[in-house]
C-alpha cells in the first residue's frame, strides 16, 4: 500500500502512522450539546467502502494528512494535507 | 567555570568500501526556520539579502556548501552552515538544533546503490538530481537525504542514532561491495 503525500509524493505505507477518523478535525463548540460531544469522541461507524481518515507522516515531512481510502479493495483515493482541510 | 569541548559524534570516519566514502560532516550551525503563515515570502526575501539563497520549496535545497537551506518537512527549512540573521524571526520561528542532528557524507558512483538498500524511494540521479531533499525513513530511522554533488549525498539523523546511522550504511556499502 502506498500514499501520495501532497509535499513528499507517492511513498511506501511504513512511512505513516494511522490515527483514526477524520472527525477529529471537526471539534465541536465548547458548549454543544453532550451529543455531539458523544459523537465527535466515541462513536464511529465501522464502513466497509470508502473511509476518510487521518494519518501521520512521521518519518517523512511530519505533516498531518486526510487520507480518503477503500476498505473493501485498500485503494487510495486521495490525500490532502489536514492544515488545508482545517483551513478550507 | 567548565570550558565544555564540542566534540563530534562518530570516531572512526571516514572509510572506504568499493567504490564509496562514508565520512563525517565537520559541525555546522543548524537552525530550523518555520515560516509564520502567509510570511513564505517575506521570509524568502530576508533569507536573500542575509545569506544569499532563497527559501527551499518542498523537497529541495538552495545554496551551496557553505550555507545551505534545505526543506526539513511540512512548513519547516533547515538552516545550515551560517549563524541566523536576527531579522529571519520578523517572518518565521527560528530554533538552534546544532547539537540535534549528525550529517554523514555519502560519496561514490555506488551511492545510490547502497542508499536503496535502506530506503524505499529512488534516489538515481535522473529523477534525485544536485539540490533535491527528501524526508525519509532509513532501516526504521527518520532521515533527511539530499543530493549535494553528483556522486555526493548528505544523509542526516537525530545525534543520538549516530552510530545506527553509520552501522547500517556501512553494512550497506559492504553489501553493495561484496555483491556487486
Amino acid at each position: 500500500m502506498r500514499i501520495k503525500c501532497p509535499l513528499c509524493g507517492e511513498r511506501d505505507r511504513r512511512e505513516f502512522y494511522y490515527q483514526g477518523d477524520a472527525i477529529a478535525l471537526q471539534r465541536p463548540d465548547a458548549d454543544a450539546p453532550a451529543a455531539d460531544w458523544d459523537d465527535y469522541l466515541h462513536n464511529r461507524d465501522n464502513i466497509a467502502g470508502v473511509t476518510r481518515d487521518l494519518w501521520h507522516h512521521e518519518t517523512g515531512c511530519g505533516a498531518w494528512l486526510v487520507v480518503t481510502r477503500n476498505t473493501n479493495t485498500h485503494e487510495i483515493l486521495a490525500a490532502a494535507l489536514a492544515s488545508d482541510e482545517v483551513s478550507a | 567555570m567548565v570550558e565544555l569541548q564540542a566534540d563530534e559524534p562518530r570516531n572512526g570516519l571516514p572509510i572506504v568500501v568499493g567504490g564509496c566514502t562514508l565520512s563525517e560532516v565537520p559541525f555546522r550551525v543548524l537552525t530550523s526556520v518555520s515560516p509564520y503563515k502567509g510570511k513564505e515570502t517575506q521570509l524568502s526575501e530576508a533569507l536573500v539579502k542575509a545569506h544569499g539563497m532563497r527559501l527551499a520549496a518542498p523537497n529541495r535545497s538552495t545554496g551551496k556548501a557553505d550555507a545551505r537551506c534545505v526543506w526539513f518537512g511540512h512548513g519547516q527549512v533547515l538552516l545550515i552552515g551560517p549563524k541566523p540573521d536576527k531579522g529571519l524571526a520578523k517572518s518565521a520561528a527560528i530554533v538552534e538544533q546544532s547539537d540535534s542532528w549528525v550529517s554523514l557524507r555519502l560519496q561514490g558512483a555506488e551511492a545510490p546503490d547502497v542508499l536503496a538498500r535502506l530506503t524505499s524511494i529512488d534516489l538515481r540521479s535522473a529523477v534525485f538530481k544536485r539540490g533535491h531533499t527528501a524526508r525519509t525513513e532509513l532501516r526504521h530511522m527518520m532521515v533527511s537525504i539530499t543530493r549535494v554533488g553528483q556522486e555526493a549525498f548528505e544523509v542526516m539523523a537525530f545525534r543520538s542514532m549516530a552510530e545506527t546511522l553509520q552501522h547500517d550504511l556501512q553494512d550497506a556499502m559492504e553489501s553493495v561491495a561484496a555483491q556487486g
